[in-house]
């Protein structure tokens, strides 16, 4: 197939055989990391932006690893080095930018929709670096590689997101991207982190943490949105970590090959203990290695759509 | 469209034959030699000359495979080409490298084949097999090895056509 | 100036009139109307209504003009310039201006601002507290005077509830309604209805109930102290049964709500239009369904536009930021005969809550056809199509959902006191 879309704002919106096609794609860059020299003359004259309204290290310093390995410019702008914070709208901010002539430009931001906003402002594509509590379609795309790296398919598993549900861009991103295949998602956390009518999403909800994992074969772990409000939707981080935390006793009711992801950045102690986030059945580092390969593909297929 | 069969099965395999001799005459033997197949046709004729060294040296060189679409110097005036996955698992440092080729026309694929090969370590050697030269250069590259030559008009197209993928070995030349 | 208006179907609700007639205007009164009444020849303009309505102008009793303050965005002018094209002849203006229409001068400067420059009547609405702060009563009396129909808060509701009750048991020296925005603030700290909206893009959401609990609390007040409420833009299902089953029981109830409520869901926030931001927001279908059976059944009493012009800066930035409202006036009639080509509605019922419905409310001496009356009068066609280009609006705000929609049925005249103050020219 053929990438013909200018920006990637959301999974909602991607196709099955898109989706696939970007996993396929990210493969043949994967092997570059492995290198001695990491780094292909692919994306040489080509100007990338990061411009994170939100504060990231992983997701920003991995878009800019992919980037500089296909040999692109990047430039990194932060809110605190913009002239955000001098009152400038996104929509001038956005103009600004695009004078200058980016190839792609990479947007995170606290609210929802302003990478569409800026999508429908300029000519760059624009890569949707997590936008509040809707989506972040990278990470959704990176995790959906990794389960298909380590269990091989992705039809016929079940997979457990648990925690802060209604602030997690992961979990939309992640639920619009699984509904595509034959999976049972379940969701699990306190009834005030979950938003009503999620089962619309096309998954099940069970707030006991111990049914939910039960012959799960993918865990995902999601981190309190302190950012978002989160902590007021719990009595304490005590009591929570009680009743959410991931403990090895979980894990003895999860599948025996089960795999532990996370976004990142961990809470240790909170929504994973050290003994799960360290051990045999945890791939977070491997989310991190394969974020720079799908963030390469996706820079890849844009690039080459957009010119 | 008319179509006219330039090489036959016979004729491709007496071309390989021949461009597997000439690669162990002219390094004397396979030692230190490898095999490495530009995408898609590419890899499937390394692999058969792989087999015909196999068959007259008793040894199985390695074999490799080379996706060119990242080091392209058209990549962005095309249609975003899907990039296919490069799967060299072997060392190729100070190697004699045999690169292998179905059609060698521009050498502008050579060119970007020898470039990723660079990224990947420091061979020996890089020596170009290809089983149709068709002429029109526009780089200062030839092969080493050339199966058949055909100096192809304007109007015409050649195609190479493998079992492994097309169902049938031919070499087809397409004229309007 | 005399005015002949020929062979339209002349609906006035409010006298049981449904009929082809003639109407004669003379100066500002409504001269004569009856079957082939006889030109004079002296007439400065003949309408040939023929295959038109003709009814009595509209009056809106929720409206934003802007100004003074926000001039930026509308001014009185093209407020009533917009009002007018609309069909509108009357409209009550909020009083959420810079300064705040909390003390007669300001109502006085609207009032003068309007007979001076205004295409249409406007009667201001004054505050029911200063600054729109919720905690002391403003001037009502004082703004009666001046000229007030109805006290609101619009945009905000009296989040004390002993404030409220003193502003209900104060307007009934005047016999002039509290118009009700109702908005449980701990509960609406969002942007987008909670339910498809909220759940799909993330966006901090507004539950039903945010609404239903205050439109409970303000009726169970205005019953307590026995004033007349009127709950404004209602938007959910729970509202409507709340509110229906008050009725049953206290009579000093009515409630309106807007076009955008039965006409947009809460999934036309999905791509981010900031157009689609809206106080209440766009809710469910289920609630959409509920509203045109509120309307029906006649639980809803008043179709109101909640005309909100704004600036571009305002709307273009991103959803969280942008300010809510839509530009209602221009697009509210064609919106409205939905109801009517769906079957929802009657067209006498539509246009009852229109003109007589709001004109009781506010105890107007509009709202109806009848000789001797004052001349406000329009004439519209149900049928005749056309395209929503914003670009084209009176209002300075072109802020609307509806830009670029196939809408069915137009304002083609608008008299208001005897004058022609729009006609569209495909009026022959």
């Amino acid at each position: 197939m053929n990438w013909v879309k200018k920006d990637l704002l959301g999974i909602k919106g991607l196709t099955k055989e898109e989706i696939l096609f970007i996993l396929e794609t990210a493969e043949s860059f994967k092997e570059i990391s492995l290198r001695e020299i990491k780094k292909v003359p692919t994306l040489r004259g080509k100007t990338i932006i990061t411009l994170f309204y939100e504060p990231s290290t992983r997701t920003r310093t991995s878009f800019e690893i992919a980037a500089k390995r296909l040999s692109a410019d990047t430039i990194n702008i932060s809110a605190s080095t913009s002239s955000y914070v001098k009152g400038e709208t996104l929509k001038d901010t956005a103009k600004n930018l695009e004078s200058m002539r980016p190839d792609v430009i990479i947007i995170r931001h606290s609210m929802p929709g302003a990478p569409h906003m800026l999508a429908g402002m300029i000519d760059s594509s624009v890569v949707n670096g997590g936008d509040g509590s809707h989506e972040h379609p990278t990470q959704a795309l990176l995790d959906l590689y990794t389960i298909k790296e380590k269990k091989g398919r992705l039809d016929g598993l079940k997979i457990v997101i648990i925690g802060d549900i209604i602030h997690s861009r992961v979990a939309r991103s992640n639920i619009f991207a699984l509904r595509h295949f034959n999976v049972d998602i379940v969701c699990s956390g306190p009834p005030t982190m979950m938003p009503p009518n999620l089962e619309e999403l096309g998954v099940r909800v069970e707030y006991d943490m111990n049914k939910a994992v039960e012959d799960a074969d993918v865990i995902m772990m999601l981190r309190i949105q302190k950012e978002r409000g989160g902590t007021s939707y719990i009595p304490s981080i005590r009591e929570y970590s009680t009743l959410y935390g991931l403990k090895a006793s979980h894990i003895e009711r999860a599948k025996k090959d089960v795999i532990i992801m996370h976004p990142g950045p961990i809470n240790r102690g909170v929504e994973i203990t050290d003994e799960v986030a360290d051990g045999p059945y945890s791939v977070i580092l491997d989310q991190v290695e394969n974020g720079v390969a799908v963030r390469m593909g996706i820079l890849y297929l844009l690039t080459g759509s957009a010119s | 469209m008319k179509k006219k069969v330039f090489l036959d099965k016979k004729a491709i395999d007496r071309t390989l034959t021949r461009i597997t001799h000439e690669i162990l005459e002219k390094n004397e033997g396979c030692d230190n030699l490898c095999l490495i197949g530009i995408r898609t046709r590419g890899v499937y004729l390394a692999k058969r000359i792989q087999d015909k060294i196999k068959s007259i040296e008793k040894k199985e060189l390695p074999l490799g495979i080379l996706d060119i679409t990242m080091y392209r110097d058209d990549i962005f005036k095309l249609k975003t080409p899907a990039v296919k996955k490069t799967d060299i698992s072997f060392d190729i440092n100070n190697k004699i490298v045999i690169l292998i080729d179905d059609v060698m026309h521009t050498g502008r694929t050579t060119r970007a084949a020898i470039d990723a090969l660079m990224d990947l370590g420091r061979p020996q050697k890089i020596q170009l097999g290809v089983l149709v030269d068709r002429g029109n250069r526009e780089l200062p590259i030839h092969p080493d090895y050339a199966g058949v030559l055909y100096n192809v008009d304007t109007d015409e197209e050649v195609l190479v056509r493998l079992k492994e993928i097309d169902g049938k070995d031919e070499v087809i030349i397409m004229s309007a | 100036m005399r005015i002949m208006i020929k062979n339209g179907r002349v609906i006035d609700p409010k006298n049981s009139i449904n009929d082809i007639l003639d109407i004669s205007i003379k100066d500002n009164l409504i001269d004569k109307m009856g079957k082939n009444i006889k030109e004079k020849g002296n007439e400065d303009h003949i309408i040939n209504a023929s295959g038109h309505i003709v009814a009595p102008g509209f009056i809106d009793i929720h409206a934003h003009l802007r100004e003074p303050g926000y001039e930026y965005k509308e001014t009185i002018t093209t407020g009533t310039m917009a009002a007018a094209r609309g069909g509108f002849t009357s409209v009550v203006c909020m009083a959420n201006t810079d300064p705040v229409n909390d003390n007669k001068s300001v109502t006085e400067y609207i009032i003068k601002k309007a007979r001076l420059e205004g295409y249409c009547r406007v009667f201001p609405c004054g505050a029911i507290t200063k600054g729109l702060k919720g905690e002391e009563l403003s001037e009502i009396g004082e703004m009666f005077g001046a000229g007030i129909v109805a006290i609101s808060d619009d945009g905000k509701s009296v989040r004390n509830s002993e404030v409220l009750r003193k502003a209900f048991e104060y307007t009934k020296i005047f016999n002039i309604p509290v118009i009700s925005h109702c908005e449980d603030y701990d509960l609406s700290k969002g942007y987008v209805h909670e339910g498809a909206a909220s759940l799909l893009t993330g966006l901090e959401a507004i539950p039903s109930i945010a609404e239903e609990l205050i439109v409970n609390r303000d009726i169970v007040i205005a019953q307590y102290v026995d004033s007349h409420v009127h709950i404004t833009h209602i938007s959910t299902a729970g509202s409507i049964d709340i509110i229906a089953n008050a009725k049953k029981t206290y009579k000093r109830i009515t409630c309106d709500t807007c076009p955008h409520y039965f006409i947009l869901t809460d999934e036309a926030i999905l791509g981010f239009d900031t157009n689609t931001k809206v106080n209440p927001p766009l809710r469910s279908k289920r609630d959409v369904e509920a509203i045109k059976e509120g309307l029906k059944n006649g639980t809803i009493d008043i179709i109101a536009t909640d005309h909100a012009p704004h600036d571009i800066t305002s709307k273009d930035v991103e959803y969280n930021l942008a300010s809510s409202g839509i530009s209602g006036f221009e697009t509210a009639l064609s919106l409205s005969l939905n109801l009517v080509n769906e079957g929802v509605l009657s067209l006498e019922e539509l246009i009852k809550k229109f003109t007589v419905n709001p004109a009781r409310l506010l105890n107007l001496p509009y709202g109806e056809i009848k000789e001797g009356k004052a001349a406000d009068i329009i004439v519209f066609n149900p049928d005749i199509e056309w395209v929503v280009d914003k670009n084209t609006f009176y209002s300075k705000g072109k802020n609307t959902p509806f830009h670029g929609w196939r809408l069915k049925g137009k304002n083609l005249l608008t008299i208001v006191d005897g004058n022609i103050v729009f006609r569209d020219k495909a009026l022959r």
